[in-house]
């Protein structure tokens, strides 16, 4: 429960996966915690458009994307990280969880991927690097708007 | 002592202190209470409550009969055959399938050249998906599975394999494309289609709409359709065909515990026997053909007597509920494979050490046919030397260690006895809440089972972050990062190799015959939107008239639309 002295946004994350594989037992674990965590969580189902991811991201003003990927789908992150970008939102923090080889992690990375969560990653560890690009995304956002 | 050798008097026997059971029991429950504190017992992954001791107390002997039998006799707890894994070891059938259909035939070469004795093949996501190469991201394919779209792809994925006499298992449901491949392979080969043999594996939609939501291709009311034609179509064409295999393996992976997995894989089988009878079919006609899958956990004991009492129950229920007569149709037919969920990409070599517990749990649980995982798997697809040390283990299970030279070797050890008794209750429990919901289908449609295996999934991963359930390598014995192996993970196939599969997929679809194709396509729609034609045989003359995959799919997404995952809220 969000005690009404907190801060009148939680961060607002959107649990998605992309490409076509439709494991979702991650996903829907992972979100249930960030719930649980008290954000406001965006869940969607397997095989959405980057289009799509997109689109949601912008319509709900999410401050960070998690996407979850088993087999192989996070090559497709570098298209939606571009996307973002081309849509103006290159500055929303987007982070992985599931099999990612090194090699592809260390790529990921490079093009701009915050956060890679494998399995094994805790609770703990999920809902504090998630609650922290959060809440950077969140004071980036405010301070462009106040100047 | 030289003088006792010298008279050859034996040493005088000491007769041991016999005691009174229940004075014996008294004494050693002080020590325990004593040694272990006030500890509560630990529960099983399914919620038994284990205790630290079992004896004659706990299971009696004088139910002998009515709860065990004789392997390959009622009530079936013991084995399914008269011989079990004495008279004929498990079928190793290593999962497979990778990039181009090329790279897959040179893999499968190599598993069966290992030890592996049967075909088993994992098609791309954009197979599963119901697509052609041509429809998806390049980036993705290939990457997951073999890319097998037209007839040409597989007779390429099957160069040098003896079709109709090895087995050949096909990770490929509704509207069962890859089959309808084969079956155009074996025409062009000039083999009868009587001969194939093998299994629908995956043909269990439920399970899909339940868990892990692959092979989302058709709708729920069009994948029972499908399905139901399929077997028809088995029954009269292909007598050595198990068109199903009935999943309990997703419902596990996505967090259903032993138990509940268990439970809800036998309220679909009794969906699919009654969609089956509702056809007018003889239950000894298609029960004999009904095969299931399981995931193997690393909750060793628990997994036994969970396939022990699975047994057991399926015996009773086709019976009971189906009126089966044949004793072919009492047995309880099963595939394991070791549980991915529970291997760590920290130090992955550990995993070795799981499947072959896993492993060890499956085939004393009396299984026929056996995946073990390779330790990469948690990495990337398994890389050329994992699946050689998974294929290698088996080998170990079945020749070194001894393991068949007694069938059902747990059978009345009274933990297992009392744990398969208190899983088969926990099993019951499950199918008795899923007919109160009116069936499986009925009950997927409302979300019972998906949501039975997201609470179970979320209070195991309660356990594992309180630190209840040790992972090693993840909440204990941690290794720093900068000690931890190399991983090596498969690469995915190339540009190259798939800009070639890409070519030739176009070249195939410009040079068929396409008026032949058109006619198999408009049939095969015609056929869906019927109620009385077999849309399965149109399936199999759209492959011989060179339709793709992803064709015949989209055609029948038209009648029946995509599937969707029904979430729960």
């Amino acid at each position: 429960m969000m005690s009404p002295t907190k801060t009148v946004h939680p961060p607002k994350v959107l649990v998605t996966k992309i490409g076509l594989d439709g494991h979702d037992r991650g996903s829907r674990v992972v979100a249930a915690f960030l719930r649980d965590a008290g954000m406001d969580v965006l869940y969607t189902p397997p095989w959405q458009e980057i289009g799509q991811v997109v689109r949601l991201a912008e319509e709900e003003d999410v401050d960070v994307i998690g996407i979850s990927s088993l087999a192989t789908d996070h090559l497709l992150v570098p298209k939606l990280l571009k996307a973002l970008k081309k849509a103006g939102l290159g500055e929303v923090p987007v982070v992985i969880g599931g099999i990612v080889p090194d090699e592809d992690e260390r790529k990921l990375k490079k093009a701009g991927v915050k956060e890679i969560f494998h399995p094994g990653a805790s609770r703990e560890e999920i809902v504090s690097k998630v609650a922290r690009l959060a809440g950077e995304a969140r004071a980036a956002k405010d301070k462009e708007l106040l100047a | 002592m030289g003088k006792r050798a010298k008279t050859g008097g034996a040493p005088k026997a000491v007769p041991l202190p016999l005691s009174d059971f229940d004075e014996a029991r008294g004494r050693w429950r002080a020590e325990v209470q004593s040694g272990l504190g006030g500890r509560p017992n630990p529960k099983n992954r399914s919620g038994v409550e284990v205790k630290p001791l079992y004896t004659s107390q706990d299971w009696d002997g004088d139910r002998y009969m009515e709860a065990l039998g004789f392997p390959g006799q009622l009530p079936m707890t013991r084995g399914i055959y008269s011989t079990m894994h004495r008279g004929r070891t498990w079928t190793q059938r290593q999962l497979i399938g990778l990039g181009v259909p090329e790279d897959y035939n040179v893999r499968l070469k190599a598993i069966l050249a290992h030890g592996g004795t049967a075909v088993s093949l994992i098609p791309c996501n954009s197979v599963y998906r119901g697509y052609d190469a041509d429809e998806v991201p390049p980036e993705i394919l290939g990457t997951c599975g073999a890319t097998v779209n037209s007839v040409e792809d597989m007779a390429v994925c099957l160069d040098g394999i003896p079709l109709g006499e090895i087995s050949t298992s096909l990770n490929d449901p509704s509207p069962f494309t890859l089959l309808a491949l084969e079956l155009a392979v074996a025409k062009r080969r000039g083999i009868p289609w009587e001969r194939i043999s093998g299994t629908s594996n995956q043909s269990d939609y439920l399970s899909h709409f339940v868990a892990n939501h692959m092979f989302f291709r058709l709708g729920l009311p069009g994948a029972r359709r499908v399905l139901l034609d399929h077997i028809a179509f088995a029954r009269r064409h292909l007598p050595q065909w198990n068109p199903l295999s009935i999943v309990g393996q997703h419902m596990q992976q996505a967090g259903a515990t032993p138990a509940e997995a268990m439970g809800l894989t036998l309220s679909s089988a009794i969906q699919y026997a009654n969609d089956c009878l509702a056809r007018g079919w003889d239950p000894d006609q298609v029960l004999p053909r009904f095969t299931f899958f399981f995931d193997i956990s690393m909750s060793f004991f628990e997994e036994v007597a969970k396939f022990r009492a699975g047994r057991r129950i399926w015996a009773q229920l086709t019976r009971e509920r189906f009126g089966a007569k044949d004793p072919r149709s009492w047995r309880f037919k099963f595939h394991g494979q070791t549980s991915g969920v529970d291997l760590t990409r920290e130090q992955p070599l550990n995993n070795i050490s799981r499947v072959t517990v896993q492993a060890m749990a499956g085939i004393f649980g009396g299984l026929q046919s056996l995946h073990t995982d390779a330790y990469d798997e948690v990495l990337s697809v398994p890389t050329e030397k994992a699946a050689r040390v998974a294929i290698a283990t088996q080998n170990i299970l079945k020749e070194e260690a001894h393991l068949t030279d007694v069938i059902d070797p747990l059978g009345g050890s009274y933990y297992i006895e009392a744990l398969t008794d208190e899983m088969e209750a926990k099993i019951r429990a499950v199918i008795a809440r899923i007919d109160e919901a009116g069936g499986m289908y009925a009950a997927v449609e409302t979300g019972i089972p998906q949501q039975i295996c997201g609470d179970s999934a979320l209070a195991f991963q309660e356990k594992v972050d309180a630190g209840e359930q040790t992972v090693v390598g993840i909440n204990k014995y941690r290794v720093p990062a900068e000690e931890e192996m190399q991983r090596e993970s498969l690469k995915p196939p190339s540009r190259k190799k798939i800009e070639a599969q890409l070519k030739r997929l176009a070249r195939f679809k410009a040079g068929r015959n396409q008026k032949e194709v058109r006619r198999a396509l408009d049939a095969l729609v015609r056929a869906a939107e019927s109620k009385g034609e077999n849309v399965f045989e149109k399936v199999v003359e759209a492959t011989c008239a060179e339709a793709t995959h992803g064709e015949i799919c989209a055609h029948l997404r038209k009648v029946y639309g995509f599937g969707q995952p029904l979430i729960v809220p």
